[in-house]
């Protein structure tokens, strides 16, 4: 596996090809949108995904843990897909969990799925944390119509994933996307959809999709440049 | 009225009348047929005599016999003598006679066709069609007060049967009549329609079935399909009337004085050929074997028509509007042809046509019968078709099917088993109509001849599918869609579901399309763009639709041909293609995914066996001849019962081009695992192409030196056990696999049909199936949906089913030619090298090469602030965790 280190606002940071955002200054490793027990969120609704899905997200994560060794955690919001996913999780899963969070700092930051913090499972919760020039949200914010968001913003939110195609095929994955200012996160979890990134929630965000997508391949990220996606 | 009747003209000849008409007949059917100087026809009346003595049956026909007077006179002639008012009386009252098209238009067709003969003889005998597109009040009309007899569609018997009152509807129901029963038996729809006669039997005890069908090559899996059957007894069969074939048509392969190409599926070079045709007939229907061709072919003809002869163009993808249009043209005896895809196979009087020309391979003998037998509807001239080969294979494969046409020979395929996912659809259909007992449900679903094999335990991982989603870990239990009661009977457990089933209900998962539509550009001058208008109104003309996937591969500004013109894309715009016309000489065609038929397995085993007999090669044109000749002289001819393999080195690469004729689909299927094999062997393989006959894979090293040296060797390369391991890993990751499990998650009901207006929600909303697909994949590989998608790829995209025959038929026979030249044989594939999408190529290449481009950008502009982009890549250790993060 090969990291791509790339400079946002300034501040070095590692892009992992899991998805995940390595920052080595400080030992912290980002997730987003982890949307645990989504598959029981929707089994309220009588559509019966696979139940493997909380188990199987916390696995990759812990597979990621093992390879990094972070001394901090930091998940960026839609951590559970409802507010009341976490009092769903099952035995297992709450024992995988915890054997995460052990012997390190663990950080919920709120999400638009999950604006409380999760009831009786440790960590620490708030909205935003700042690491050096580096602000992290759930949601990016917005700005004014052709203005650039605030420098150093990192967020997840709209779980960008990135279309390119070329001889007759066409792939689709999860990407970073960022302009070297700020930097939206593909999402972690084994259920979450993605958001093409030529969609205009990203216009908002970079004027004239002035971006660089980092589209997660296997062992590897991908840089593509705008020009070379396709929209859905 | 007779004119409005082609299809009863053809049933009844003048002859005179047999007595058995007297005794069969009541009194105003024998003086309406006399009264028009026509007697019924013999197999009219075994029908009639079978019906009247309580049996099913199945008449078999040849396409243009006209089979469905013969099926509806049983019914018309009980309602006359009095079936229905006898009923009436009843406090139950549904109809008397179900008949199930597979097309809506040919329901409605049918019953224009009924009513006048009905009307003639005075009979008071309603008839009505339902289909999607009868209006709700009508609908609902029809449940309080049904017609005697209802024509209808088998999504709409589906329907009916999932209501509270289908008990009360079909109590009376004493016939079912199945037309076009050969085309609905070979698909899901198929599976579905089996399950609901079985509902239908139970609730009707003593219904009869008639099966209207072309002729097959397993008629008996079609009788037995129209009976109840019961699991240890023998299997039951419905009657059978077989109408002997009329006059052999005639049939011939167009001897062109152009050059034949080697590959391609243009027949670009027959056109003049084509155009004569046409010329020397009233009416022609050109047939081809998909959309593309039919764009091509209909664009190319319009170029050298200098007499403007109407021809027009038909096939599934253009707008209904244009589609009923160019219908209605033809019966009315206005065009002088048609060029068209298989949407014409089926049913519907198509008017006087007196050629049919089938351009590019038959592809089976049934199919090209069916086909020809479109021309001349009187029983007693020869039908008259012209086959346009495109290339030289399809030379032989012409050759082969004219022959089988001359035997009778048939190759439809055999009675499907029933699909899980449509068996899932079924039971929680059951639970909308009625609380169910699982024992009884299970053993009115193996009655049916589809299901009859279903295990137990398969019906009970289905029913636990239908309840809460059949997954090991048991944790819906408390959200159950389903749930048994106390007394035992399993019962929706809320009566929301009724309505999510009928919203979900149906069998066909259209791939997604995109409407196009035709725009203008408002205030375009000086080079400069205007802005883009939808024309005609506030709509704009739609002109058709599209896969959505073909649209995704075009760039705003790209050209395309589709309903005969020249179309250049602008964008998407919601769920619609904006298109304006352009001026193009070479557009980009669309290659749509429809219509792609592999070669049939008799058609196959002809091509081989006129391969390996040089004397029945007189039969073959002069050019086709020498290729063979050649072919022999330079390398071996394909021998007929093994595989013929060449190796030989071309260009820097080495290729090995093998002969299977076993199918495009099986070939990829195949192509697949040779280079994951080869891969192995570090024979380090590049990619392959397959057509319909041959499969080429070309590589670095030197396949021929390898094979010869048992490194590895052919048998091992093609060692049947590729079949397992090397299966499994490879479905992992097929993308046809996971377009196949979306459609048996949408089938069974995991997932919601998207429904129209609804697609502006957005993906991240939509639940995607390649993800589920992945974590059942890893946590559940014995899911029913699994099983499902298996059970489609062994015969569906992946062929593997014939794939796993051809294997075991060549194990230990095959033959290696290692030659210094491609060989004439081996031409056609390779020149395909290119052209088609090559396979085997993983997708992170593709993403590699985007981000190329990428790079190459960034070296051009510089200033911009892409210096971040060529960011420091760093080894971060292995996945399994062995990296520096540890250190």
């Amino acid at each position: 596996m090969a990291e791509t280190r790339i400079r946002l606002a300034g501040r070095e940071i590692a892009l992992d090809p899991s998805g995940a955002i390595y920052d080595h200054e400080t030992g912290t490793l980002i997730v987003s949108d982890l949307h645990l027990e989504k598959a029981s969120s929707y089994a309220r609704r009588r559509v019966f995904l696979p139940p493997y899905d909380t188990a199987a997200t916390l696995s990759a994560l812990a597979r990621l843990v093992m390879r990094r060794q972070p001394t901090r955690i930091l998940c960026l919001g839609d951590s559970f897909h409802d507010g009341e996913g976490a009092a769903r999780m099952d035995g297992a899963d709450i024992a995988r969990l915890a054997a995460l969070m052990a012997g390190r700092e663990f950080v919920w930051i709120a999400g638009n799925h999950d604006p409380h913090p999760p009831a009786g499972l440790g960590g620490d919760c708030c909205e935003e944390v700042t690491i050096g020039a580096l602000t992290l949200r759930h949601e990016p914010s917005r700005h004014g119509k052709g203005e650039r968001g605030p420098a150093g913003e990192v967020a997840g939110h709209l779980h960008p994933a990135a279309k390119v195609s070329g001889r007759g095929r066409s792939v689709r994955r999860r990407a970073f996307v960022t302009d070297g200012e700020r930097l939206v996160m593909p999402s972690f979890g084994v259920l979450t959809g993605g958001l093409n990134v030529l969609d205009r929630a990203f216009l908002a965000l970079f004027p004239l999709f002035g971006f660089t997508a980092f589209v997660v391949g296997e062992n590897r990220l991908y840089p593509v440049a705008p020009a070379s996606l396709r929209p859905d | 009225m007779a004119a409005s009747l082609p299809t009863l003209r053809r049933m009844t000849a003048p002859v005179l009348m047999p007595a058995a008409a007297d005794a069969l007949l009541p009194e105003r059917f024998r003086h309406w047929f006399a009264a028009r100087g026509w007697s019924p026809r013999p197999h009219q009346l075994k029908l009639l005599s079978h019906a009247r003595a309580g049996r099913s049956a199945l008449l078999i026909a040849p396409t243009g016999a006209g089979k469905t007077l013969a099926g509806f006179l049983p019914s018309l002639v009980d309602l006359a003598e009095g079936g229905s008012t006898n009923k009436r009386a009843d406090t139950f009252f549904g109809p008397h006679t179900l008949y199930v098209s597979p097309l809506k238009a040919l329901a409605v067709d049918i019953q224009r066709n009924l009513q006048s003969p009905v009307a003639e003889m005075g009979l008071e005998i309603s008839l009505e069609t339902r289909t999607g597109d009868t209006p709700a009040h009508k609908r609902q009309r029809q449940k309080l007060h049904p017609p005697d007899i209802l024509l209808t569609t088998p999504e709409q018997v589906a329907l009916l049967l999932a209501s509270r009152d289908a008990e009360r509807f079909f109590k009376r129901l004493t016939t079912v009549i199945f037309d076009e029963l050969h085309a609905l038996t070979t698909s899901k729809r198929g599976d579905l329609l089996s399950l609901d006669l079985s509902r239908l039997r139970r609730l009707a005890p003593e219904l009869q079935t008639v099966g209207l069908s072309a002729t097959v090559a397993y008629p008996d899996d079609l009788r037995a399909w129209l009976m109840g059957q019961q699991s240890g007894r023998e299997r039951q069969m419905a009657e059978i009337v077989v109408v002997p074939d009329g006059v052999k048509p005639h049939i011939s392969i167009l001897s062109s004085q152009e050059r034949i190409p080697w590959q391609g599926h243009t027949a670009r070079y027959a056109l003049g050929d084509i155009l004569a045709a046409i010329k020397a007939h009233r009416t022609t229907l050109v047939f081809v074997n998909t959309r593309w061709q039919a764009e091509m072919l209909f664009a190319e003809l319009w170029r050298i028509n200098e007499e403007a002869l109407p021809i027009a163009l038909h096939h599934g993808s253009l707008d209904r509007a244009q589609r009923r249009k160019v219908e209605a043209a033809m019966a009315a005896g206005t065009l002088r042809a048609v060029v068209a895809t298989s949407t014409l196979d089926l049913g519907i009087d198509w008017g006087d046509v007196d050629l049919v020309i089938h351009v590019g391979a038959p592809k089976g003998a049934s199919r090209l019968a069916q086909r020809i037998g479109r021309s001349n509807h009187r029983m007693d001239e020869p039908s008259q078709g012209l086959l346009v080969p495109a290339n030289r294979f399809e030379v032989m494969e012409c050759q082969a099917a004219l022959e089988a046409s001359a035997a009778g020979a048939q190759d439809t395929p055999k009675l499907r088993a029933g699909a899980l996912d449509v068996l899932c659809q079924h039971i929680l259909g059951m639970a909308v109509a009625a609380p169910f007992d699982a024992v009884e449900l299970y053993e009115e679903i193996v009655s049916a001849e589809s299901y009859r094999d279903l295990a137990w335990e398969d019906f009970e991982q289905a029913l636990d599918f239908v309840a809460t989603g059949g997954y090991a870990l048991r944790s819906y239990e408390r959200y159950a869609k389903i749930r048994k009661r106390k007394d035992g009977l399993w019962a929706l457990s809320h009566p929301r579901l009724a309505q999510q089933y009928r919203l979900n209900l149906g069998t066909i998962v259209e791939a997604p399309m995109l409407k196009v539509r035709l725009a203008s550009r408002k205030g375009a001058k000086d080079g400069k763009p205007g802005v883009l208008k939808p024309t005609g109104g506030p709509g704009g003309r739609i002109l058709g639709q599209v896969e959505e996937y073909f649209i995704e591969q075009l760039v705003p500004g790209d050209t395309f041909q589709f309903a005969g013109q020249i179309l250049r894309f602008e964008g998407i715009r919601e769920n619609e293609a904006l298109v304006t016309r352009a001026m193009s000489e070479d557009p980009a065609i669309p290659s749509y995914a429809g219509g792609k038929f592999p070669l049939s397995t008799y058609l196959a085993a002809g091509v081989r066996a006129m391969l390996a007999d040089p004397e029945s090669w007189e039969k073959l044109p002069a050019q086709v001849r020498d290729w063979l000749t050649i072919q022999r002289e330079k390398s071996v001819l394909p021998p007929q019962d093994a595989l013929l393999v060449e190796t030989f080195p071309r260009a820097d690469k080495f290729c090995m081009v093998a002969y299977p004729f076993e199918g495009r689909l099986a070939h990829q299927t195949l192509g697949m695992l040779l280079t994951r094999r080869l891969e192995r062997a570090r024979a380090r393989p590049l990619g392959f192409v397959a057509n319909d006959y041959a499969l080429a894979v070309w590589g670095l090293r030197d396949l021929g030196h390898l094979f010869s040296a048992g490194k590895p060797s052919l048998d091992a390369l093609f060692e049947e056990d590729m079949l397992g391991d090397d299966l499994e890993t490879w479905l992992a990751e097929s993308h046809l696999l996971k377009r196949s499990f979306r459609n048996c998650a949408i089938i069974a009901g995991l997932i919601e049909r998207r429904h129209p207006g609804e697609e502006k929600s957005g993906r991240q909303v939509t639940i995607s199936t390649d993800l589920i697909y992945d974590v059942l994949r890893s946590h559940e590989p014995d899911h029913i949906l699994l099983k499902a998608t298996r059970a489609d790829a062994a015969t569906g995209l992946l062929d593997i089913a014939r794939l796993g025959e051809m294997l075991s038929r060549i194990s230990g026979r095959i033959v290696h030619q290692r030659l210094s030249h491609v060989s004439p044989l081996a031409v056609p594939v390779m020149l395909e090298i290119g052209r088609e999408p090559v396979f085997g190529e993983a997708q992170e290449d593709i993403l590699a090469e985007a981000s190329d481009d990428l790079v190459r950008e960034a070296m051009g502009l510089e200033g911009q602030e892409a210096g971040f982009v060529a960011g420091r890549s760093t080894d971060i250790g292995s996945p399994d965790g062995l990296g520096r993060g540890r250190g």
